[in-house]
């Protein structure tokens, strides 16, 4: 042969658009690698040549990891396969998790022309999105709107709960969404076979594949989402006569509220109302029609929307009562049981993990004595002496129960108690705050509000929270007067959300001191 | 015992003539071995060659039989020393550990057996952890081969050429008097795939025999002057022996017409990526058949320069597919064309990237460059020219997480660091070394503890510079894999030595963990074929370190942090050690789960344990997770107009470690953590007492509930 000839450009043996490139993306730990075995055992037994390979590495420690398969009908001579996805190359993507198909997506896996991706919209939280004090979790929908452009089919939904729901784990439920997803030449009938050869929890495996399968063969579609557990507010409480008489009584007071006050000012009365008790309730309609009363349609109530959610929040302060109340009550016990999944026959047994210090017994007392004993270094180390040490509780025991039942059953006195004070000290100082700039800064005003989100937690982070809060607040005294102060103070706040210490809220406050000493 | 057990898979083993093996790499290369009458077997475990040393040591009985023994050796060092019985002796040895840290380690043993030269084929598999997935630093067996003068395969990645490979490198290692190193990478290691299989072979002479008629040859002693004869021995003599033997029976390989203007010069452990950018340009069909004449280098070292140059003959150029840097093959060829005088063009690093991993789109670029410019005439139009374009895709760069390895549910390894972390915020920021191994991930987030990695074993030698102390202590960690391969002598004795005054803290968690589970020295398991249940702390006190704290449970959070700050504070002079030791939980729970299973079907009693949070006394600051990093603590978003931010939440996967609930106390977090143990067929007193106690609950909480409104339904 020639070389001219030789040189003549050839069409692609049309034999390579029958091998099946299929790369399985997961976290380590999901079980990528039994999935594998079964698409192998599948392929196999199905007459055809089929090779996986796998990157494991220290991968297998909940990072994340990829299997790579490929498969093609068996001649007599045996293909030459990859042993890695190339990127525009790959058939078929499953992705064990949301941002894993993510990652597929980013790494070229996924592509219009040829690609279905067949993924798990539950999440499993990174590290860097768990450790973020505010809000860290990425967003799937920016990632599903990436994967409606990437893939040429699509096949979403949660097969993370599909297995939980058929006592199952995940490598089952997506076995079962490949097969309902019908990419692969094989029957639904040699997937189960493939199951059953594998040999462990078949029984499972096959529910869990079967419901799956319906469902990817019904191009199911579902939003992507974040694990929720339904909190209802809008439905009515349950009680005495007497005192359903008196909530009907608050409600009717918020009669006239705007709508978008309400909505929000309904589970915040819930809210004290349980912390407290009626009277305190309508405490709080007080505080949150003061502000109503100086708030403007124009602006939809913002602030008094904002303030209602917040002033809830301030006034259901974590104190030693009320961990102790929400601790002891009937319908937990319930809950917890049925979250453990404990058989009827058996018992739970319940350890709380308490370590009071000496600022949450001061803090108990009367205010006036508390207040003694706190500016009393001497005293603070006594009861540091006395209280300050990890305690376990067993509550499913009466000892232990009965003493935590009655700390829970303080709340008649807590007005009394130091705790209080402060905290309507602060609350007091606080919507001040507020109301001293609505008048020339309204976004603002709503800004200060919104800022009552930088205190949470307990003890220390408790302390933290505070001191974030308090440099925020401050920093709008310097911002105040400027066009841009609410967008910057809203900025401040995020940059406070960010990290633990604060050092991201430091550069914030440093650039505002920068330009606002111009 | 190991992460994964092979007891399953080792019956393999035994197959015959006429049968068919399917399965994985690692497998296939044991099953080589013993086709091919080894006599010994050793090595050390780590990724991706871990697998290997797990299926040997569950393979014991079938090694048994044929009279071949099998050593879990205690570091590389000791695997290739272990070779030594190959200078003397006709047996077959062979010895895997991973590259390239293994082969540092083993480098010594090398150097020495490569200067010896040997009688029985001497093979080290070396899993090459290079690219996607690699735990260590990035480089290149292959300068040790050049540097020693031993021989080097890189077979293609299919299971039929890996196994001749083994074959093959017994038989030019014995043809050449030298050591043979078969290189395998990662993915090679986990691939799957088929070959047919011969009967197992018992070695001529084992190694027990060989006690019984000792040999010594003077000759082979690395001493003056006989080293400096074998140095003239291994250019003279070995080397061109071997080259005789790679040519004659074809180790390296061409494939694709012979006559053509370009040609391909490639690893064998790149030949299926080759093939795959070929196939994609339309040059090579599905069973390999290329358009392009390649030249396969199965033999990675030496170059063999007459069959080099015998395939560019009457080419204009050639492109060089290597893996890698510095670019040795590369160099190595240019060379010989130099030499030779060769006019042919060669082409490699700048197509192809001088760093880092060959991809599919790599060497598609990488190929598809090469042709362009040196015989555009033969790819497709749609390659020279493309017409179709990728759609834009929205940057989801910024939104996808990276997902660093980290502890596993449970693991006893992070309170240790928890306790760390709370110590620092007690006496400030530290100096901190690490080793390797599993503690290793506490330098990412959420620890951010420790700053280096020096070496197994060596993370309290990396600090000597501070052995003299100062305002503060310097800290160092280390494991117990890393304890018994290097750190006793290397570390712990250096320190001893040396009167440091600083603090290491050993992470004893009863495995070689990071690296698949295997037992080692101190393991508490009971092992038929090892010495297991030797006390790290004996070893530390036999070594002379006067300070040793044993804490025995490392979930209790305050005790480990006290006595973290009692090592950073404590008038002692001399080193400081503590043994912070609790089993694996990936093991650990691979062990008892099934048992407790059983138990509990059978009716006996069991306490099954499981944390939980509650979720309205959780404020979302999530201070916990910054303290802990637990995968099965995670956070959930409530449905609750009131809350901006997700609450913590543990799922299904706890195992019940207690870390959460020992550091929620230990750091004062809050209250919301609370352990549940469900307790599976209780006795008749436990039923008895506790419906007494639910019945006084419950009525105090029936009493108090009518005080209130009740908004749990609501």
């Amino acid at each position: 042969m020639a070389v001219e000839e030789q040189l003549a450009p050839r069409a692609p043996d049309p034999q390579l658009g029958g091998i099946i490139k299929l790369a399985v993306m997961a976290v380590g730990g999901q079980g990528g690698g039994v999935l594998t075995n079964w698409i192998e055992s599948l392929a196999r037994a199905e007459g055809y040549a089929c090779q996986a390979t796998s990157v494991a590495g220290v991968a297998q420690r909940t990072g994340a990891t990829i299997y790579y398969i490929e498969m093609a009908p068996a001649g007599d001579a045996a293909p030459v396969f990859s042993l890695a996805p190339a990127a525009g190359d790959v058939d078929v993507l499953v992705a064990a998790e949301m941002m894993e198909a993510g990652r597929g997506i980013m790494r070229g896996f996924v592509t219009p022309d040829r690609t279905t991706l067949i993924a798990s919209t539950h999440r499993a939280l990174a590290i860097s999105e768990k450790t973020t004090p505010g809000d860290g979790v990425a967003s799937s929908d920016e990632v599903r709107a990436a994967a409606e452009i990437a893939a040429s089919r699509l096949i979403l939904f949660n097969m993370e709960r599909v297995a939980l729901e058929n006592g199952s784990v995940i490598s089952a439920s997506l076995f079962g969404a490949l097969a309902g997803s019908d990419v692969l030449p094989f029957p639904r009938t040699a997937f189960e076979e493939a199951i059953r050869t594998g040999g462990r929890g078949v029984e499972a495996s096959l529910r869990a594949f079967g419901a799956a399968f319906e469902r990817a063969a019904s191009e199911a579609i579902e939003p992507a989402e974040t694990e929720m557990a339904l909190v209802r507010h809008e439905a009515e409480p349950s009680g005495s006569g007497k005192l359903m008489a008196s909530w009907q009584a608050m409600v009717f007071r918020m009669a006239d509220w705007p709508e978008t006050v309400r909505e929000i000012a309904i589970p915040g009365l819930h809210k004290v109302v349980d912390f407290q008790d009626i009277a305190y309730g309508a405490e709080y309609l007080n505080r949150v029609s003061d502000v109503l009363a100086r708030d403007t349609a124009d602006k939809d109530h913002r602030l008094t929307r904002e303030a209602a959610k917040y002033i809830a929040n301030a006034m259901a302060y974590d104190d030693v009562i009320r961990v102790a109340d929400l601790k002891t009550r009937s319908k937990r016990f319930a809950r917890i049981r049925s979250e453990m999944g404990a058989p009827e026959d058996s018992l739970v047994q319940l350890t709380e993990f308490m370590h009071p210090r000496a600022e949450e017994i001061a803090g108990m007392l009367p205010a006036g004595i508390g207040r003694k004993v706190e500016a009393s270094r001497r005293w603070m180390a006594r009861f540091d002496h006395w209280f300050n040490k990890g305690r376990r509780l067993r509550t499913d025991r009466t000892w232990s129960f009965v003493m935590l039942y009655g700390v829970g059953g303080l709340r008649g006195y807590r007005r009394r108690t130091l705790r209080h004070a402060v905290e309507k000290e602060h609350l007091d100082r606080w919507l001040e705050t507020v109301l001293s700039y609505l008048s020339s800064d309204y976004d603002l005003a709503v800004e200060v509000v919104r800022c009552r989100r930088l205190v949470k937690g307990y003890s220390n982070t408790h302390a933290r929270g505070l001191s974030k809060f308090d440099r925020v607040v401050d920093a709008a005294k310097l911002l105040a007067g400027r066009d841009d102060a609410a967008e910057w103070l809203e900025r401040l706040r995020e940059a406070a959300l960010q990290d633990e210490k604060g050092e991201a809220l430091d550069g914030a406050i440093k650039t505002v001191q920068s330009f606002v000493g111009d | 015992m190991a992460e994964r057990s092979f007891k399953a898979e080792v019956e393999h083993l035994r197959l015959g003539s006429g049968d068919t093996f399917t399965g994985e790499g690692i497998l296939a290369i044991t099953k080589a071995l013993l086709e091919c009458g080894v006599g010994y077997v050793g090595g050390y475990q780590g990724a991706p060659i871990s697998h290997l040393m797990d299926v040997l040591s569950d393979a014991q009985e079938v090694l048994g039989e044929l009279g071949v023994r099998f050593e879990a050796s205690a570091s590389e060092a000791a695997a290739a020393a272990m070779l030594a019985a190959s200078v003397h002796y006709p047996i077959r040895g062979a010895v895997t550990f991973k590259g390239s840290v293994g082969v540092n380690v083993a480098s010594d043993a090398l150097a020495n057996l490569s200067s010896s030269g040997i009688t029985g084929g001497a093979l080290i598999i070396v899993g090459e952890d290079y690219g996607e997935g690699s735990s260590i630093m990035q480089e290149r067996s292959h300068a040790f081969a050049m540097k020693s003068q031993f021989w080097l395969l890189d077979p293609r990645p299919n299971l039929p050429s890996i196994v001749k490979s083994v074959e093959q490198g017994f038989e030019l290692s014995e043809a050449s008097n030298t050591p043979v190193m078969l290189m395998v990478r990662i993915r090679s290691c986990h691939v799957t795939g088929s070959f047919d299989t011969r009967d197992n072979v018992r070695p001529p002479l084992t190694v027990r025999d060989a006690l019984s008629e000792p040999r010594r040859d003077f000759a082979r002693v690395v001493l003056p002057p006989m080293s400096f004869a074998h140095e003239q021995d291994k250019i003279k003599t070995r080397w061109p022996a071997a080259e005789k033997f790679i040519v004659e029976n074809k180790l390296n390989e061409q494939f694709g017409p012979a006559e053509f203007p370009v040609g391909i010069v490639l690893q064998g452990g790149m030949y299926n990526s080759v093939i795959r950018a070929l196939q994609r340009l339309g040059l090579a069909d599905i069973h390999g058949n290329t358009d392009v004449p390649l030249y396969v280098l199965n033999v990675t070292y030496p170059l063999v320069q007459d069959e080099f140059l015998a395939f560019c003959e009457g080419k204009d150029s050639v492109l060089v597919v290597e893996e890698g840097q510095p670019e040795f093959i590369e160099q190595g060829l240019s060379t010989i064309l130099y030499r030779a005088g060769s006019p042919v063009l060669i082409h490699g690093k700048g197509l192809l990237p001088m760093a880092g991993e060959y991809t599919g789109q790599v060497m598609l670029d990488g190929i598809a460059g090469f042709l362009k410019q040196a015989a555009p005439e033969i790819l497709p139009g749609r390659v020279v020219a493309p017409n179709y374009e990728m759609p834009t895709m929205p940057d989801i760069s910024k939104t996808v997480p990276i997902r660093p390895p980290s502890f596993c549910t449970g693991c006893p390894e992070r309170p240790i660091f928890a306790a760390m972390k709370l110590v620092e915020q007690e006496l400030g920021e530290h100096q901190i070394t690490g080793d390797i191994g599993c503690h290793l991930f506490a330098c990412l987030p959420p620890f951010e503890i420790g700053g280096s990695t020096m070496g197994y074993g060596l993370g309290p030698a990396s600090n000597a510079a501070f052995d003299g102390g100062g305002e503060k202590r310097a800290v160092s960690f280390i494991g117990d894999g890393g304890f018994w391969h290097n750190g006793l002598s290397s570390s712990i004795g250096n320190m001893v030595f040396n009167k440091s005054d600083s603090v290491a803290v050993v992470v004893d968690n009863y495995y070689s963990a990071a690296t698949g589970g295997q037992d080692i020295l101190s393991s508490r398991a009971d092992n038929a074929t090892k010495a297991t249940n030797n006390p790290i702390s004996n070893a530390l006190k036999g070594v002379g370190v006067n300070w040793v704290r044993q804490v025995d449970r490392t979930y209790d959070v305050t005790k480990m942090r006290d006595v973290m700050r009692e090592a950073l504070t404590t008038d002692h002079d001399g080193p400081k050690v503590i043994v912070a030791s609790s089993e694996c939980m990936l093991n650990r729970q691979r062990r008892e789960k099934p048992l407790r299973n059983m138990a509990v079907n059978e009716g006996r009693r069991v306490e099954v344990p499981r944390f939980g949070v509650d979720e309205d006394v959780c404020t979302g600051d999530h201070a916990c997770i910054r303290l802990s990093g637990c995968p099965s603590l995670s956070l959930k978003k409530l449905d609750d107009p009131l809350r901006d931010d997700p609450v913590a939440s543990i799922d299904q996967s706890c195992v019940g470690c207690g870390n959460c609930g020992e550091v929620a106390d230990a750091a004062v977090l809050c209250p919301s953590f609370y352990r549940a143990d469900v307790v599976h067929n209780p006795g008749g007193f436990e039923r008895w007492r506790a419906k007494m106690g639910q019945r006084l609950i419950g009525w105090l909480q029936t009493r108090r509930a009518g005080t209130r409104l009740d908004f749990s339904g609501a």
